[in-house]
Parts: C-alpha cells; sequence; structure tokens
C-alpha cells in the first residue's frame, strides 16, 4: 500500500516559489486502484511522480508499504514499481519482447525465464507472441504499443502501478475497449494502482476510489459514487457534472437492483384465462410470461380477452434482455428506446434472472442522494 | 588518354600515396572520435557548456585549411614537428570536432523525452540509460557526422601535401610544379574517387547501424 | 556555479589571445605585416583574394538560389533529388581537386580559378536554398493560395521569408568556405594571400607564412560573423521565437 502524509512539494525559492502540492494525505490500499483526478497543474501528476522520486518531496513522506520512499535506493525503487505513460515511451530501437524485457534483464533474469514472461504477457494484453513479439514499436498502432506499455510495466511482476494518463493518447474508440481490458487484468491481477486521469468517466469507470484534486491540495479522497452523490463542495459537483445522477446511473448494475420475484412472473403453460383472471384479481396491467426458465416476452389483460390456449402463444417478445452487468444508465436507454417500463435480466443461457423496472431505477437514484450509505 | 597511361605506369606509387591519404584520414578521424564523441555526450549533460563548445568548434573549422596547417607549422616546430604528417593530423583532428561534436550532440538531444522518462520510471540509472537508449538511437546522426568529417578530411589531407604530409595531393603539387597535366588529373581524379567512395562506404555504415527499429520508424513515419 | 565556468573560461580564451600575440610578435609577423615595404604587396594580394571571393560569391548566390529555388516549383520537383545528389557528390570533391582539374583545362590565371570557386560555392547554397524552402509547412502554403496569393507572391512573402534561415546558412558556409579555397588560388596563378602563405612555406619563412595565413583567417572569422549578424536581423524575429 502507499501512504501520502503531509506530502508537498515546492518549485523554485523565495518570491519564484511555485507549490505544486500542499499537504496531501492519503492512503492507497493494497489491490485498490486508486485515480488521481483534477485539471492540469492540479498536482495529480507531481503526486504520481513523487511516489517513484522522479520529483523530489520538499516536505512530508511517501511510504510503500510502511517505509519511507527516500530511505531507499531510488534506482531500486522504480524497478519494483510499474511506470505507464501517456506517450507510451516504448524504445524504438528495441523489438516489443527487448522493451517487455528490460526491467526483468536490468534485474539479471535469465535468459529462457525472460522469454516465458514475455510471451505470457503478451498474451495477457491480447497481443499473439508468436506475431508481435518481434516486431518493432513503429510497426505497432497506438493501442497496441499501449498494450505493450503496460505490458512492460508488468514485467518484473511490482506490486504496485503507476500510470500516467495511461490512454489519453489512443483515439476514444479504442481507448473503450483497452480500458475493458485492463479492468479485467486488474480483476485477475489485483495490483496496487496509482492512476492519473483528467477524465471523470475514466475515474468512475477505473478507480476503486478517487482522489479529487486542484491547485495542489487534496479536495476528496472517496468512491466514485460518493463524489458523485456527496459532492464535498460546490468546485467537486461542478467537475463531476451537473448530470451525475445519470453518471450514478453508470455505477449501478443490473444486478444491485433487479428483482428476482416480480409478483407479475407467470409461467408459459398456463391458460390464458386463468392469467387474465390473476391479472384481473391482482390489478396487473401486464404479466411477464417465462416458459422453460427463459423469458418469452409480456401480455397485457386485452391480449388474452377472449383468448383460449396457453398464454406463451400470446405474448408480445421482448425485443432484447439484459444481463447482470449492464450498467443502470444503459437500461434506462433501452427503456427509453424500446418504450417498455419493464426488461428482464438473464443469465449467460438466457435463463431468467429477474427483472428490472424504471421504478426501480429511479428508487435507486434517490435512494443514493438521500443515503448517508456507501454503495457498491 | 594520358591520364590512364600515367596511373598504369605509376601504380605502385599511387597505391603508396593513397596509403599515406588514408592513413592520415583513419588516424586523425579515431582521435578525432575519441575526443568527439565522449565530449559531445558530456556537454549533452552539462547543457551550460554546450554552446561554448559548440562555438569553439565552430570557430576552429571556420579558419580556412591552409592557414590552419601554417598556424600549426611554427608551434608544432618548437617540438620539431614543424612539418610532415604531424601538424596534418593535429590540423586533421580539430577541424574534424565540429561534426562530430555537434552531431553527437544534437543526436542525443533529440532523443525524446517521454523516452528518457519512461526509462528513469523504469528504474535505467544515467549509465543504462546511455546505453540502451540513447546511444542506439543517436547512432545514426553520429554517423552521419563522422562521414561529413571523413569526407572532408579527405579534401584537407590533399592540401597537407604542401607541408609536407605526402598523400595524392603529392601529385597535384608536383603536377603544377612540373607543369605535368596527366600527373595534376590524376591527383585530382585519383583524390575525388576516393572521397566518393569514402562517402559512400560511410552511408552504408550509417545504414548497417542504424538500428532496425529506428529504420522502420522513419519508414512508417506519417 | 555557471557563474565560476563562465570566469574560466574567459580568463583562458584572453590567456589564449595573449599566448598568440607574444607568439606573433617573437616570429615576427607583426614587424612584417608593418613593415612599409610590404604594405602595397599586401594590398594588392588582399585586394586579388577578395576580388575573387566576391566574384564568385555574386554569381554562385544567383545561381545557387535560382537552382534551388526552380527545383521546388511544380514542374521541376521530380528533378530536386536527381539533382542535390549529383551536387552533393560535386560537394564530395576535395576543393584543391576542383581547382587543379579546372586548371588542367582551362588554365592557370584569375578566370579558371574564379569559374572553379564558383562552382564550389553553388552546392551549399543550392542545397539549403531547396531544404529551406521544402521545409515550409504545406499548410502554411496552402493557406496563402486559399487567400488568392500567387505562386510569385507565395514565393516572395512567405517561402523565401521562412526559408531565410536555412539558405543563410548555407551562404555562410560557402562563403567561408570560398575564402579558404581563395587561398589555394595562388596555386593556379590567382593570386591572393596564398601567394605569401605558400611561398612561406617553400622557403621556411615563418613571419611570411602567418602574415599570410592570419589575415585569411581573420577574413573568414569576419565573414563569418557578419553573416551571423545579417541572419539575425533578416530573419523575421517571429521565426526565431518559434525556434527557442
Amino acid at each position: 500500500m502507499i501512504a501520502y502524509d503531509h506530502l508537498t512539494k515546492v518549485y523554485g525559492e523565495g518570491r519564484n516559489a511555485v507549490t505544486a502540492l500542499e499537504d496531501v494525505n492519503f492512503t492507497i490500499e493494497k489491490g485498490e486502484t486508486v485515480i488521481f483526478l483534477g485539471p492540469s497543474g492540479c498536482g495529480k501528476t507531481t503526486t504520481l511522480r513523487c511516489t517513484n522520486r522522479l520529483e523530489s518531496i520538499t516536505r512530508g513522506k511517501i511510504l510503500v508499504n510502511g517505509q519511507n520512499v527516500m530511505d531507499m535506493d531510488a534506482i531500486a525503487l522504480r524497478r519494483q514499481m510499474g511506470y505507464v505513460i501517456q506517450d507510451i515511451g516504448l524504445f524504438p530501437n528495441k523489438t516489443i519482447a527487448q522493451n517487455i524485457a528490460v526491467v526483468p534483464k536490468l534485474m539479471g533474469w535469465d535468459a529462457k525465464k525472460i522469454a516465458e514472461r514475455v510471451d505470457g504477457l503478451l498474451s495477457m494484453v491480447r497481443l499473439e507472441p508468436e506475431l508481435f513479439r518481434s516486431r518493432y514499436p513503429a510497426e505497432l498502432s497506438g493501442g497496441q504499443q499501449q498494450r505493450v506499455g503496460v505490458a512492460r510495466a508488468l514485467a518484473a511482476d511490482p506490486e504496485i502501478l503507476l500510470m500516467d494518463e495511461p490512454f489519453g493518447a489512443i483515439d476514444p474508440i479504442n481507448r473503450e475497449q483497452i480500458q475493458d481490458e485492463f479492468l479485467n487484468l486488474q480483476e485477475h491481477l489485483r495490483k496496487t494502482i496509482a492512476f492519473v486521469s483528467h477524465d471523470i468517466h475514466e475515474a468512475i469507470k477505473m478507480g476503486d476510489k478517487v482522489a479529487l484534486f486542484t491547485n495542489g491540495r487534496l479536495v476528496q479522497y472517496d468512491t466514485p459514487a460518493m463524489l458523485l452523490t456527496h459532492p464535498k463542495n460546490k468546485y467537486v459537483a461542478d467537475f463531476v457534472g451537473a448530470d451525475r445522477a445519470l453518471k450514478v446511473l453508470g455505477i449501478v448494475l443490473a444486478k444491485d437492483i433487479l428483482n428476482p420475484r416480480p409478483r407479475n412472473l407467470v409461467t408459459g403453460e398456463n391458460s390464458a384465462g386463468d392469467v387474465l383472471k390473476m391479472m384481473e384479481e391482482k390489478g396487473l396491467r401486464h404479466a411477464i410470461v417465462i416458459d422453460q426458465g427463459k423469458p418469452l416476452g409480456y401480455v397485457r389483460p386485452r391480449d388474452l380477452k377472449y383468448e383460449q390456449g396457453d398464454v406463451r402463444d400470446f405474448v408480445e417478445k421482448y425485443p432484447m434482455h439484459i444481463s447482470r452487468r449492464t450498467p443502470a444508465r444503459d437500461i434506462l436507454s433501452f427503456m427509453l428506446m424500446l418504450d417498455l417500463l419493464t426488461l428482464c435480466v438473464v443469465d449467460e443461457n438466457g435463463g431468467f434472472i429477474g427483472t428490472v423496472t424504471y421504478n426501480d431505477i429511479q428508487k435507486r437514484v434517490k435512494e443514493s442522494y438521500t443515503s448517508d450509505v456507501e454503495m457498491d | 588518354m594520358g591520364v590512364l597511361h600515367f596511373i598504369e605506369k605509376n601504380f605502385h606509387q599511387i597505391l603508396l600515396l593513397t596509403w599515406e591519404h588514408v592513413f592520415m584520414v583513419t588516424v586523425s578521424l579515431v582521435i578525432a572520435t575519441a575526443i568527439g564523441v565522449p565530449l559531445g555526450i558530456l556537454i549533452t549533460k552539462k547543457i551550460h557548456l554546450a554552446k561554448r563548445v559548440i562555438n569553439s568548434a565552430n570557430t576552429i573549422m571556420t579558419i580556412p585549411s591552409i592557414a590552419l596547417f601554417g598556424l600549426m607549422m611554427p608551434i608544432l616546430a618548437i617540438i620539431g614537428q614543424g612539418l610532415g604528417k604531424v601538424p596534418a593530423v593535429v590540423a586533421l583532428v580539430l577541424y574534424s570536432q565540429l561534426p562530430i561534436i555537434r552531431n553527437t550532440y544534437v543526436a542525443i538531444k533529440n532523443v525524446p523525452p517521454s523516452l528518457r522518462d519512461a526509462g528513469r520510471g523504469m528504474g535505467m540509472n544515467n549509465w543504462e540509460l546511455l546505453r540502451e537508449i540513447e546511444i542506439p538511437i543517436a547512432v545514426p546522426v553520429i554517423i552521419a557526422g563522422l562521414r561529413t568529417a571523413a569526407v572532408m578530411n579527405i579534401g584537407i589531407a590533399a592540401i597537407a601535401a604542401y607541408i609536407g604530409a605526402g598523400g595524392l595531393g603529392v601529385y597535384i603539387q608536383q603536377g603544377i610544379d612540373r607543369v605535368y597535366p596527366e600527373m595534376i588529373i590524376s591527383g585530382a581524379v585519383l583524390v575525388s574517387l576516393l572521397a566518393i567512395l569514402v562517402d559512400s562506404l560511410m552511408a552504408g555504415v550509417e545504414y548497417l547501424l542504424t538500428p532496425k527499429g529506428i529504420q522502420l520508424q522513419k519508414r512508417l513515419a506519417p | 556555479m555557471k557563474k565560476l565556468y563562465a570566469k574560466i573560461y574567459n580568463i583562458l580564451l584572453l590567456l589564449l589571445v595573449l599566448v598568440c600575440g607574444i607568439a606573433l610578435e617573437k616570429t615576427g609577423t607583426i614587424a612584417f605585416l608593418s613593415d612599409p615595404d610590404n604594405f602595397p604587396e599586401l594590398m594588392r594580394l588582399l585586394f586579388q583574394h577578395f576580388y575573387l571571393v566576391t566574384i564568385s560569391m555574386a554569381i554562385a548566390t544567383t545561381a545557387g538560389l535560382s537552382i534551388g529555388i526552380a527545383l521546388t516549383r511544380p514542374g521541376l520537383r521530380k528533378y530536386s533529388g536527381f539533382v542535390m545528389y549529383i551536387v552533393g557528390l560535386g560537394q564530395t570533391i576535395p576543393s584543391l581537386a576542383v581547382l587543379a582539374l579546372v586548371m588542367s583545362f582551362l588554365g592557370i590565371g584569375t578566370k579558371p580559378a574564379l569559374f572553379a570557386l564558383t562552382v564550389y560555392s553553388i552546392l551549399p547554397i543550392a542545397r539549403n536554398t531547396l531544404a529551406g524552402i521544402q521545409a515550409v509547412p504545406t499548410s502554411t502554403i496552402d493557406a496563402a493560395r486559399g487567400m488568392g496569393m500567387t505562386s510569385a507572391g507565395i514565393l516572395v512573402n512567405i517561402e523565401l521569408p521562412m526559408a531565410m534561415k536555412v539558405i543563410l546558412t548555407g551562404f555562410r558556409v560557402a562563403l567561408v568556405i570560398n575564402i579558404g579555397t581563395a587561398a589555394l588560388a595562388y596555386l593556379i596563378g590567382a593570386g591572393g594571400m596564398g601567394d605569401w602563405i605558400f611561398s612561406g612555406i617553400d622557403m621556411m619563412m615563418t613571419d611570411k607564412l602567418l602574415a599570410g595565413a592570419i589575415p585569411v583567417t581573420l577574413m573568414a572569422l569576419l565573414a563569418d560573423f557578419l553573416v551571423e549578424l545579417l541572419s539575425s536581423v533578416i530573419v523575421s524575429k517571429g521565426l526565431r521565437l518559434t525556434e527557442e
């Protein structure tokens, strides 16, 4: 873990002194991803670079796993952290394999071990080792290059990763993809990550916690959800954006709000007449029909009036279903597009898990703004 | 042609003179590189020296070659080396400093800063940075500087014949003295061919020593 | 620390000049130069040298600029690689060889020397003119054309001013080499300060030798300095700022 203790950084002296960081205090727990967020010049990159001593510390200290970084040899410190930068910084005179192998080679690993590690890492970042290990950076696209950059940072299996706007130089389409892949990777690897970004969307998506900086000060250090729902001051509220209610929906997933046993659920083999009666009794305006565990569609009373036979023959099919991990924001978007107030959640095999209604979503948003409970 | 006949007749002597010429140029280049490249690397680390060093080298190169030879002679006469190859080589070494130092300096300075940042961030110390990144990337430009120096030196070494240093310039000197056109033309043509040959050779070396990744970068650049 | 280095450097420089001055005195160069008997010859040689340099540079500059500009025009652009290759090849040939070859075909005297000097000086100017104009961003030219500027207008108002620093560098290099090569022109009967230099070597007369070598050196240094000065005056301030 990384602890920032009264971290202060001042450039220059006397009248020309510029305070880049003022009394920054927070801790990154092991296995967490913390986003250093803020506009240009707020101190986020400076904080990151102080962590591996690429910048000097004026006052205060940084403790990595309890040890003061100033008590360690700077070179040794850096070799135990992965470092990924925006410009990617792949060495053009080296092959992809040689690039990834830089730190292991500096640390004296033997050739066989290095080769295995290189191939393993290339696979991990979805670059076919056979194809890519002997290529040169000039032959790769920006997205591919940065994947190599990440692989290179992970080469010596560091516990900590320092990333400075790593996906900033990649076009928006590929950026989404590489962010998703990185999240997947992190689920397996569970590294401790300090990630600098100026993009609130990236922060919400990628971070377990967000450290919001402005003018060298840490303004708020919280989970993305808390940042959105309980911004500390106007600055934070403005930074996260006026549409933060919708942003919250980006964090809430179907699995958080689904109803596994909705009371308007019926199975397909029931007769139309029975279902109609049930609906009239319970005052339901529509019922959800599942058959063999899979959702078929929905029925309204008028669809069943005067009809004989199994209710499964009279359903209005659902145009689509959602999965457990679909964000509420997307669900809302689908609802608006399809003009439906209910959608079914299914598993990988299409089996019914539960429903999500518009009311569920609205209720959840309201809850998050009034409760002090942390949301995950 | 009379010239070809001349060359044929004096082939042995031509080889000798060519060897003398090449010897002078090679020795001076080796010494100049041994001084110039480390100096060029040094001034990238100590920027405040850079301007002065490059200006000094530039000033030396502004001095006309024959004048520099002329200046070397009385100075080196003190240690009894006023004539011959020694003042020639000293002058050649001095002349070569600018292209070598300047190219080394520019080449290393032009290594993209993001590469240095990535390297340092990974835990490379200054030597490793030089060895793994800065020098390999700088090599093509440094060799280009050596190439300029080599060609320049061949030309100046021809003039050195006038201070007793030998080499192919001898044919030009004696040819003019004795009004022997075939000798003059032979000398001029031979030294020109030597220069062109060395230039092409060095271009080849430049190509061969460019790391493959950099070649590709140049070719695939937008 | 920087101030200390600067001080040391300046002191060393001063010492160097002092030592040179003393050496000069000892070799009798100063005496030679100030000897009234030698004065007319000094003037004659200086004038010859000056003449050679000025005429050849005037022609070479005109020719070099024209060739360089011509090769950037749409019709001739495809020849630029080829021409520059030939030009580059020519630059590889040693100056002495050029003089010697010219003499062999055109005889001795001032005119052949002028010819050799001119041809030798065209190369750096032409190459730098070409490179300088090629370096002007196409987007800038595009903008100008979009505004309705003619090709000639673009050349005069944009391409040449933007290329001026590089062109002046080529001019400076050519000029300095020219002054040095003109010193060799003596060997093919064109006079100039080379006279004293070479006879000084031949006759083992150090004072004569240095009396020839030093003025030529000073000429070259002065020329270099003046062109640099010119460059800082002519090259637009805006362009210089973008280089910082």
